[in-house]
């Protein structure tokens, strides 16, 4: 007769193993090119998604008599070396089963709302398995009680995400914005990774070492001041790369060009929380910091303000609901700098919800003013006035501008991070051209007749 | 203690691919030989995977041969498998099997097949000697078969034949001056010296890495793809210089390679020719190695052995992916969209399948490996080692623009059909499975890395003229 814990733990492995079956199938089935028809997707996905909920919300009830709700599940030593351990451990507490929660039900809805929106779709098989790895990473980041593990998750977010934008890649446009967003998320993968590394450097890696074994949030970091300003710094890189948070902010609107099932799961509600989450994880160590603090708030404020402002003179309804979402994101890591633990939580839950319904309102958005119209036999009324009345003629046409620019953030990362790159490099490969040419005695480069010449930056990046 | 293999394992290797080279040589048809090359690499790969599932199995630090053939002519043992070596056998063999199984019928006639054998033979030998002159001459010999190749294709070899004549003269003078000094003192800078340029050199090192970009430009896809792969330069270090090397000689490579790691990534980004662009990825991934084994740590040095693993079968993969769509499409520029997806979906699969394990993606074969390099990195050097994450990163972005770049943007309309063949599917498949595999369950593989550093580091304690301190500054070695 099992006993409560060997039941959760059953419970535990079920959660994350149910996206790895669906990977695996969908996978395999890609890689050997037998697609699978549309209908034994749909059974599949359903069956996966309900089993990992229902398990997760298992979970959940068997944890609410707990007083100390906190349920390590070791899964053990992946590698072990004398000198390394790469430890899976899956932690399931008051953060991560609401998160793990959120994704199946989101997932689960969308990928539902999904089987009729891209019936018939070339791209239907691809699609399906993009989400299958999409829902690992997001629910091995949710459950990840080592650093590793998270990264590991964390990895698989931002591959899915990228593949999702390109995913209409028979057009330039989305291929472009889908290498952006991946840039962007490369970056904050490394920063990530640097975090972890310096975490080992201070010997830690284990959240239970780093943040205690008390249930979230109220765990005690056991690293110094210094520690967790420097680890929090890199941390809130991550997390800004991964929530778009200021200077990222311009991967979000580029994001859009996805098919609008993976815009709503991924881009306004889950993948865009993320950042938040990685916040909230390490929320123990943010305390020890008012510094880091104070950056946090400084930089949810300012993204705040400042998506704000840009989601009002968006012209399509998708980038305007991203910026809305941006919003509420940044108030959300606001409020995590200044020490609200389950408002944030909470505040995650909401937006995410809100924003997955107008996400997939958003087709039908003209249907739904035309309804509305009609029934208040008027058209409907204009808001604003109050900008109108406070800035002058210039101050509001210079606001405009910025944001209609959305703020000249990717203008200035072209300008100033990426030309002076490739300006660097482009040079190095004239200077390797003449040092071959020289030792060969003439043109040493076949590869000159395919007329190729470096293209536009546009076109780089 | 030497112990022996239950067959003649490492020489029936060679002398399959010896008699397949000159049997293979003889032939006029190309698609004869072609068949004919399959038949004696699949030997070899067979033999080559016996040696190392022995030697797994006899769980000896070092084997020989059974029967002792060679021993009887030469005198001495000449071939022996070890911890290093053993998975580096397989490996080898696996990558040029790939590579002629992959050969299209449209590029059997610029590809030498008898060649191809002969250099596999060479390698195989050369990863089965441990003897210092047996490793120089041979990879001596292994220059010959590329500039051959070149030099019969009518293309431009003064690139090649400079780098590769500075190589062999610096090997031979390093170690005739080692030899000359003796194993009583510490080296001279005249020992020294010439072994530090010439593994620079041979491994692609900037700024003497020239020649490989050259290579690319003018060989076949598939000769330089297999001269470079198996990174002989890394082993050429193991062997020749590890041991004897003082620590700052070490350092020195460690960090020009940590700077190559990040130049070669950043040139990758910027190519606008397929080829280039590879070649500059490779030599990124093979001075990551590098970085790894200089620093001496055991984490460092475990996490280059299993990358060194890693990189071979997954940019192998991928250079074999991009050889298929060149034998497609011709020479491949990067300025443009070529939206080949929905012609070869496998292709594109096993292209981002393969990049993402040479850049330490979790699930594939490169991960852990990745893992315990940068961590060891960081350990030794904590702000310059932040370099290897760097160019993981650039690596992955130039992984992805180039999937972008190759396999979407535009509808390609093709008169021909350009879908995988059965035999480039079997080897995405094989490739596939090796990668996912090792990246599932990476902890044998590690281990078996682990135990071959152990060898080194006792090998260098019992070499080394002097005590030898670790040369990476110890922070505490650490479980985490």
């Amino acid at each position: 007769m099992p006993n409560a814990a060997h039941l959760m733990t059953i419970l535990g492995l079920c959660v994350i193993l149910c996206p790895i079956v669906l990977l695996v199938v969908l996978g395999f089935s890609s890689l050997v090119s037998r697609r699978l028809p549309e209908e034994v997707i749909n059974r599949l996905l359903q069956s996966g998604m309900i089993a990992g909920l229902a398990s997760s919300t298992l979970m959940l009830i068997f944890m609410l008599p707990m007083e100390n709700p906190h349920v390590p599940i070791e899964i053990g030593n992946w590698v072990k070396i004398p000198e390394y351990e790469f430890h899976i451990k899956l932690i399931y507490d008051r953060l991560s089963i609401p998160f793990v929660m959120l994704s199946y039900i989101l997932s689960g809805t969308i990928l539902a709302f999904a089987s009729r929106y891209m019936h018939r779709e070339p791209g239907y098989n691809r699609f399906f398995t993009l989400n299958a790895v999409f829902l690992l990473g997001m629910v091995t980041t949710s459950l990840a009680g080592t650093i590793e593990t998270l990264f590991a998750g964390w990895e698989l977010v931002g591959l899915s995400s990228a593949f999702l934008v390109a995913f209409f890649h028979e057009r330039a446009e989305p291929v472009r914005n889908g290498l952006r967003v991946w840039c962007v998320y490369r970056v904050s993968d490394a920063a990530l990774l640097i975090a972890a590394l310096t975490l080992h450097h201070f010997g830690h890696s284990d959240f239970e070492k780093v943040l205690g074994t008390e249930s979230w949030p109220y765990g005690k970091a056991t690293v110094s001041e210094h520690e967790a300003l420097v680890v929090g710094l890199l941390m809130l890189l991550a997390a800004a790369g991964k929530s778009a948070l200021i200077p990222f902010c311009g991967w979000l609107p580029r994001a859009m060009e996805g098919p609008t099932p993976s815009s709503a799961v991924f881009y306004g509600a889950l993948s865009v929380h993320l950042g938040a989450f990685l916040l909230l994880r390490i929320s123990p160590m943010l305390v020890k910091s008012p510094l880091l603090e104070a950056v946090i708030v400084t930089l949810g404020i300012s993204t705040a303000i400042y998506a704000s402002i840009v989601g009002r003179v968006q012209t399509d309804i998708k980038s305007a609901i991203c910026f809305a979402s941006l919003t509420q994101v940044a108030i959300i890591v606001a409020e995590i700098g200044i020490g609200l633990r389950f408002l944030p939580l909470v505040h995650i839950l909401g937006n995410a919800c809100l924003r997955t319904l107008q996400f997939v309102r958003a087709p039908t958005l003209l249907q739904d003013y035309r309804q509305l119209e009609n029934a208040i036999g008027d058209r409907l009324p204009r808001l604003g006035g109050f900008w109108d009345r406070m800035l002058p003629r210039t101050g509001r046409t210079w606001l405009y501008r910025f944001a209609i620019e959305r703020g000249y953030l990717d203008a200035l990362i072209d300008d100033y991070v990426v030309a002076p790159f490739v300006a660097i490099f482009r040079f190095c490969d004239r200077m390797e051209r003449r040092w071959t040419d020289y030792l060969s005695g003439g043109k040493s480069r076949e590869s000159d007749r395919l007329n190729a010449s470096p293209g536009s930056l546009e076109e780089f990046l | 203690m030497m112990t022996d293999l239950h067959l003649p394992w490492l020489e029936l290797a060679i002398v399959f691919c010896l008699i397949g080279g000159l049997w293979v040589g003889r032939l006029r048809n190309p698609h004869v030989a072609r068949n004919w090359s399959l038949v004696f690499s699949g030997l070899a790969l067979i033999a080559a995977t016996g040696a190392w599932l022995d030697f797994d199995f006899l769980d000896a630090v070092q084997a020989d041969d059974s029967f002792h053939l060679l021993h009887h002519l030469a005198g001495r043992e000449l071939l022996i498998i070890d911890e290093l070596s053993a998975p580096l056998l397989p490996l080898a063999a696996l990558l040029y099997f790939l590579t002629g199984l992959a050969t299209l019928h449209t590029k059997v006639r610029r590809f030498s097949f008898a060649w191809n054998l002969v250099s596999e033979a060479i390698l195989l030998a050369m990863f089965s000697c441990t003897e210092a002159w047996g490793i120089i001459g041979l990879l001596s010999l292994g220059t010959i078969p590329p500039y051959l190749e070149l030099r019969e294709r009518g293309k431009p070899t003064h690139v090649y034949i400079i780098h590769m004549a500075l190589f062999i003269l610096l090997l031979v003078v390093g170690w005739t001056f080692a030899e000359i000094e003796g194993t009583d003192r510490p080296h001279t800078l005249w020992v020294i010296v010439p072994l530090l340029g010439a593994i620079l050199v041979r491994s692609g090192i900037a700024p003497f890495h020239c020649w490989m970009t050259d290579l690319f430009e003018h060989a076949s896809f598939g000769t330089a793809l297999l001269f470079v792969t198996p990174i002989a330069g890394a082993y050429a270090a193991v062997r020749l210089v590890m041991p004897i090397a003082p620590d700052w000689v070490l350092h020195s490579i460690g960090l020009a390679s940590l700077f190559t790691s990040v130049y070669a990534a950043g040139m990758a980004l910027v190519q606008i020719e397929a080829r280039r662009f590879f070649c500059y990825l490779f030599l990124s991934h093979s001075a990551l190695v590098l970085v790894g084994l200089e620093i001496v740590t055991p984490m460092a040095l475990t996490g280059a052995l299993c990358v060194w693993l890693s990189v071979g079968m997954a940019l192998g993969g991928f250079g074999l992916t991009l050889r298929a769509l060149e034998a497609r499409r011709g020479r491949l520029s990067l300025t443009h969209y070529h939206g080949l997806y929905e012609h070869t979906p496998e292709l594109a699969i096993c292209f981002v399948l393969t990049g993402l394990a040479s850049v330490g993606f979790p699930g594939t074969v490169g991960f852990v490996g990745t893992e315990l390099l940068v961590d060891g990195a960081v350990e030794a050097y904590p702000y310059i080692g932040v370099a290897v994450v760097v160019a993981t990163a650039l690596n992955g972005v130039a992984l992805v623009k180039t999937y972008f770049l190759l396999f979407t943007g535009t509808s390609y309309t093709s008169a021909v059909s350009l879908k995988i063949r059965t035999r480039e599917r079997f080897a995405v498949l094989l490739l596939a499975a090796l990668i996912l595999a090792g990246g599932l369950y990476p902890q044998p593989g590690v281990l078996s890395r682990h135990r071959a550093v152990e060898a080194m580091l006792r090998d260098r304690q019992r070499l080394a003229p002097s005590p030898i301190i670790p040369s990476a500054p110890h922070h505490g070695e650490h479980t985490h």
